[in-house]
């Protein structure tokens, strides 16, 4: 059970990561435009168009 | 993709037609604020923006523009924001390209803008994550405890209590706090809602709990309460997020409004305002198609004025010097300077404004589905909990009164049986049922262009049996439209001279007849006609005195040209397409349909007659419809009011439900709870079909969280029940419900 020791620690460091991104996402504002986020990834920029 | 093809309007995958590049704009000047950085924003509304093709064409497009540096499209809300260095580029500018372009653009004021921000829901967000993010942590240590009964040391099991507890501790009392608020602004009225038993529940379970892992015991119910808050914050996101949608779109409609008006300064120059800025003894300049920001008197010229927003009049009516105008009202034909003699504030909307208060607190007394819920859940659970901790206290004793050899089960297991009641029928399915239900009606209604105000409105709606419906605008387009037939050259030879004015009754008639040409030397004599050579169009005194009055009640036009008879042109005010439908449809259904109109009784019995509707009443005032529909409460019917012009407004606010069109005056969609967006009005009849279903669906899951509460409780009381059953119970039941609650789109779909 001494494995335990470092397995908790680790799990829950891991998810406060994870808790962590969200606010950071949800404070950088990713959340206010979700169907222009969903499109914006079509819109090919021109130094990206093949020769 | 280096051009692209401007000439082309709107949309570029046909997902939404090109809106009328010429349509009047109000000038965005006065809405431009300076950033931060030095730059001037504006931020703007866009209509017809659909995909990622329409991003790019706007985007790029504005960026275009010498001195634009900042252009970006919110997809989701619509909004678009552009900032330039001040003086490179006019605000007008920007709304022309777009315009160029074929979407509509209207300003926002910045004070409108700046309140945008979801503040609310960010929290609940940041609430929910911090929840679940311990529900699942939690879960992880609760299931080895679980799965380990029996092999599990006393040790380790402990130590995993005690974790949870350092986890479960501060994410609980951080993450209800919204409950917490709630329950004590109740307590304080001294009213008890669903959020009393759910603060009780959170601190009872917590505190048992950690007895609980102090004397290394066996049940600790951390992950329990974590989950139940995690799911009550799905509940109340929902919640939030289907109000705070309502009130953007409302919001976006307003800006599609949004006033601006010409200020005359003391040097002459004319500046662009907002509507709000406007101080009384200003001297405002109307040009023809503005509508009138606030009241006033004319100062200098002479027109027509359309008032049906006030009244429900078609006429329009002619004004001069001296004349006075009220805010609303729209000005036909010349350019008028006039004097403001109130603030927008205090125009005659703001007497409006109090009957609509007035007619609110009467909607107030409305008790929502969930209230009622809550009103019976509350007593019932508490008295449960309290006998089940009476009973395990003090029935052993009472049981050897009676000479069973008992033995005293003690505090502590009388006090957790007594938590566990509280904890399994913790409202979870009942803090779900109604809002996932009424999320998923009104976006559907919103996919149908019916904006749904509040999740009351759809409970409210689903009650209607008397529909009251307005007239001008509403029932009609608002709009006249020729029914006297003419032979064609009589017809282009009037629509010549008619092309010069903006007369609603002239517009009608040029429509009719198609493009051409103008006269060029037409005068346009305001209140009497139009003049060119030796043909007049206009009233029969100005154009053709010597005929008779044909004293029918419609609205008509005389055109008079050389020594030909005088030909007279009748209108009548069209019928909305689908207008006669909508009322079948409604009787179909078992709502009785009545129609109340300020115009004249001609033109609301014609109106009446073509839709189909048999009890009308016309030339009533606003007051009169009020009273109009106290009769019908009082007469125990439940009156869905259906109306756009600000005579409408007080009524609308009164009615047990409303709705209006997206045209109405701002006040009558703020006192609506429906707004149909287009110019249907079939979509009011699916309307009500929804907030129908969405009722039955959410007595359906009340229902459902009845009986398992009544299957829960006592298994709680008796003592059965394990953290691992609580776990189970709750998350089953909020899943069973909310699954009900998506079978309402599923239906919805096949019909």
């Amino acid at each position: 059970m001494n494995i335990m020791i470092v397995l908790i620690p680790a799990a829950l460091f891991l998810a406060a990561l994870g808790l962590c991104a969200f606010f950071w996402s949800l404070r950088a504002g990713q959340y206010e435009d979700l169907d222009g986020a969903a499109h914006r990834i079509l819109i090919t920029d021109e130094e990206d168009t093949p020769i | 993709m280096a051009a692209l093809t401007l000439a082309e309007g709107g949309c570029p995958s046909g997902l939404a037609p090109a809106e009328d590049r010429d349509a009047r704009r109000a000038d965005p000047a006065a809405f431009v604020r300076r950033d931060a950085g030095g730059r001037d924003t504006l931020e703007l509304l866009i209509q017809g923006a659909k995909c990622a093709a329409c991003i790019r064409k706007i985007e790029s497009g504005l960026l275009a523009l010498p001195g634009v540096s900042d252009a970006r499209l919110n997809l989701s809300t619509a909004r678009l924001r552009v900032a330039w260095s001040p003086g490179a580029v006019a605000p007008a500018a920007i709304t022309d390209a777009l315009a160029r372009m074929g979407y509509g653009a209207s300003a926002f004021d910045p004070a409108a803008a700046a309140r945008q921000v979801d503040e609310e829901g960010r929290k609940l967000l940041r609430y929910l994550a911090v929840a679940g993010f311990a529900a699942m942590n939690i879960m992880m240590f609760s299931v080895p405890v679980w799965s380990g009964d029996g092999e599990m040391g006393q040790g380790t099991r402990t130590l995993l209590h005690w974790i949870s507890a350092l986890i479960a501790i501060p994410a609980a009392l951080y993450a209800a706090q919204p409950f917490f608020r709630s329950a004590w602004t109740a307590l304080r009225a001294r009213r008890a809602n669903m959020d009393v038993p759910i603060s009780l529940a959170v601190f009872l379970t917590l505190g048992i709990s950690i007895a609980e892992t102090l004397q290394q015991g066996e049940h600790a119910y951390f992950d329990g309460i974590t989950m139940l808050l995690f799911f009550l914050l799905i509940g109340r996101y929902l919640d939030h997020r289907l109000r705070e949608q309502a009130r953007t779109a409302a919001r976006d409609l307003l800006a599609l409004q949004s006033v601006t008006a010409s200020r005359i300064g003391p040097d002459g120059h004319v500046v662009a305002i907002g509507a709000g800025d406007i101080m009384v003894g200003d001297r405002l300049i109307l040009a023809s198609g503005d509508r009138a920001p606030v009241d006033g008197v004319v100062e200098q010229g002479v027109s027509d004025l359309d008032r049906s927003m006030l009244t429900g009049e078609t006429l329009p009516q002619s004004v001069r010097a001296g004349g006075v105008i009220h805010a609303g009202v729209i000005n036909l034909s010349q350019r008028l300077i006039i004097r403001a003699s109130a603030r927008a504030q205090d125009s005659s909307v703001a007497e409006l404004a109090r009957l609509i208060e007035a007619g609110e607190q009467g909607r107030a007394r409305f008790v929502r589905l969930a209230e009622k819920a809550a009103a019976l859940y509350v007593p019932v659970v508490h008295s449960l909990a309290l006998a089940t901790f009476v009973g395990w206290m003090f029935g052993p004793a009472l049981l050897r009164l009676a000479g069973l050899e008992i033995a005293d089960v003690g505090l502590r297991i009388a006090l957790m049986n007594a938590v566990a009641v509280l904890i399994i029928t913790c409202p979870c399915a009942l803090g779900l049922a109604v809002p996932a239900v009424q999320v998923v009606a009104t976006g559907r209604l919103f996919k149908r262009g019916v904006l749904v105000k509040s999740g009351d409105a759809l409970e409210r709606l689903a009650q209607v049996d008397v529909a009251v419906f307005d007239k001008t605008g509403t029932l009609t387009l608002g709009k006249p439209r020729l029914v006297s037939t003419v032979a064609p050259d009589v017809l282009r030879a009037a629509a010549s001279l008619a092309r010069v004015s903006r007369h609603p009754l002239s517009r009608a008639l040029v429509e009719v007849a198609g493009p051409g040409v103008a006269t060029s030397d037409a005068r346009e004599i305001p209140g009497e006609g139009i003049e060119a050579g030796g043909m007049r169009i206009g009233r029969r005194t100005f154009a053709a005195p010597q005929c008779a009055d044909a004293n029918d009640g419609a609205a008509e036009l005389w055109f008079a040209s050389g020594d030909a008879p005088p030909v007279r042109f009748a209108f009548a005010d069209a019928l909305r397409a689908d207008a006669a439908q909508t009322i079948a449809a409604l009787r179909q259904r078992g709502i009785a349909v009545e129609l109340i109109s300020g115009d004249r009784p001609v033109a609301v019995e014609a109106a009446a007659r073509e839709a189909g509707i048999a009890h009308w009443v016309a030339s009533a005032s606003p007051s009169d419809k009020t009273a109009r529909l106290a009769a019908l409460r009082a007469a125990g019917k439940k009156v869905l009011m259906v109306g756009d012009g600000l005579n409408d407004a007080a009524p609308l606010a009164a009615a047990h439900a409303s709705a209006s069109p997206g045209t109405a005056l701002e006040a009558s969609q703020a006192a609506s709870d429906l707004v149909l967006q287009g110019a249907a009005l079939m979509p009011l009849v699916e309307a009500i079909d929804v907030a129908k279903m969405a009722r039955e669906r959410a007595l359906e899951n009340l229902r459902f969280s009845a009986l398992y509460n009544v299957i829960a409780a006592p298994l709680a009381a008796a003592g059965f029940l394990t953290p691992l059953i609580a776990a189970l119970a709750m998350s089953g039941s909020s899943l069973v419900v909310t699954l009900n609650a998506l079978r309402l789109q599923l239906n919805w779909g096949r019909s």
